[in-house]
């Protein structure tokens, strides 16, 4: 079967998929800068 | 003179009932099997499944049973792929990656192929199998064949589950080839050439602990479906970076790894009979997967060139836009190729620090985004 309007419906999944990889991933960043800035002893480094 | 014609009777049935399809797949094994040794294209896996496509098609052969107990014992319940991203998650160091976070955000753009992927699939097949099949362009196996599974198993569209996992595992291998044409034609070379300064700064031990279990606990609130696959990688992560499990890492890095491979090609290749595999579906697929890849490779690039236009009005230095192809999940071969193409183009530009940097980020982001795709289609 070929239906290419069926590209046009997909795209909404791509819009909401990337934004929520984006969103996800930007949490992550912010997690990662916050325990970035924790202060630890020269034993840990 | 009967038992000596009785001997060769199951030479006829390769004359019977499209049996003759059996050859051609032996042909198939054949080229994985040479693409394995001869070329060295991912042969941890390509050459098991190889021999296994191989091993499948007998008529009458009986192999189809041990091979479906190892497929339901490992793979219908994805355990298999699972334990084996335990042992990447030891294998990865996020050092490059902690050292300058930012490097994440190329990650998440290089997911763009995936849904593409989706959209481009969904115009010839179903939404549980366009979904499969997007996943290829995670380029990462594991990944790849937990979505399929979840998706297809069971279903009459698990005929897929084999040409899915070949289409995943040939295109990682074949990433050498792939990505540098698609880059060279989205850059010049003046900006292959951008040089990046690279800061060592140094992380923290406790940094390296806490980042798995943040990173687990921000997507598993967020993505629930995405907990197997984030637990089980920062589950080994946290065995390498904790450094009180030396011996368990290394096993699991080494042993365990090599261990859950074996089984995991030749139990594929459960699904590499002539009659699920040879069809123009199967074709159709490792088009759709080569365009995933593709298209991955350039969202990461066109991304990092917007970016740069981002910086540029901020009158920050420029990323070098190669280093965008870095965030598919081919990890260390997409670093690596960013990094030497930029050696190419300069022979004092040493981009590894930051491609590496992406190409873990990549790992995360592919995970993510497959566990969005599993959550929209389950």
């Amino acid at each position: 079967m070929f239906e290419p309007i069926q590209f046009i419906n997909y795209l909404k999944y791509m819009g909401i998929g990337m934004l929520g990889v984006f969103i996800i991933i930007g949490i992550i960043m912010l997690a990662t800068y916050i325990i970035g800035k924790l202060p630890s002893n020269d034993k840990d480094k | 003179m009967k038992e000596l014609l009785e001997l060769f009777e199951p030479i006829l049935e390769f004359t019977k009932d499209g049996n003759w399809k059996m050859i051609v797949m032996w042909l198939i094994g054949g080229i994985l099997i040479y693409l394995a040794i001869k070329k060295q294209m991912e042969p941890t896996l390509l050459l098991p499944i190889g021999f296994g496509a191989i091993l499948m098609n007998f008529p009458h052969s009986g192999i189809s049973e041990p091979l479906e107990t190892l497929y339901n014992a490992g793979i219908s319940n994805e355990l298999f792929p699972l334990i084996l991203f335990i042992g990447i998650g030891a294998m990865i160091d996020f050092g490059p990656l902690l050292n300058n976070p930012k490097l994440m955000i190329f990650g998440a753009a290089a997911q763009f192929g995936i849904f593409f992927t989706l959209c481009t699939a969904a115009m010839f097949f179903s939404e549980d199998v366009a979904a499969s099949i997007s996943i290829i362009g995670a380029a990462d196996g594991p990944t790849s064949i937990v979505v399929a599974n979840t998706l297809l198993s069971g279903t009459e569209n698990s005929k897929y589950i084999g040409a899915i996992a070949v289409a995943a595992y040939s295109y990682m291998a074949l990433v050498p080839i792939i990505q540098p044409p698609v880059i060279k034609l989205l850059t010049t070379e003046k900006e292959r050439k951008i040089r990046m300064k690279y800061e060592q700064k140094s992380v923290s031990k406790r940094t390296k602990i806490l980042f798995p279990i943040i990173i687990s606990i921000v997507t598993c609130i967020f993505v629930p479906s995405a907990a197997s696959l984030i637990g089980f990688l920062m589950f080994g992560n946290l065995i390498r970076e904790c450094g009180v499990l030396d011996s368990i890492s290394d096993t699991a890095q080494k042993v365990l790894a090599n261990l859950v491979t074996i089984f995991l090609g030749i139990t594929i290749a459960f699904q590499m009979s002539a009659d699920k595999f040879l069809n123009t579906d199967t074709l159709l697929i490792l088009g759709l997967g080569l365009i995933a890849f593709i298209i991955d490779t350039a969202g990461g690039v066109i991304f990092a060139k917007f970016f740069n236009v981002i910086l540029k009005l901020m009158k920050k230095d420029p990323v070098n836009p190669m280093i965008g192809a870095a965030g598919i999940s081919a990890f260390p071969m997409s670093g690596r190729i960013v990094h030497k193409m930029g050696l190419e183009a300069d022979n004092q530009n040493f981009l590894l620090m930051h491609s590496i940097g992406v190409n873990v980020s990549g790992q995360i982001a592919s995970v993510i985004a497959g566990s969005l795709v599993l959550g929209f289609f389950k």
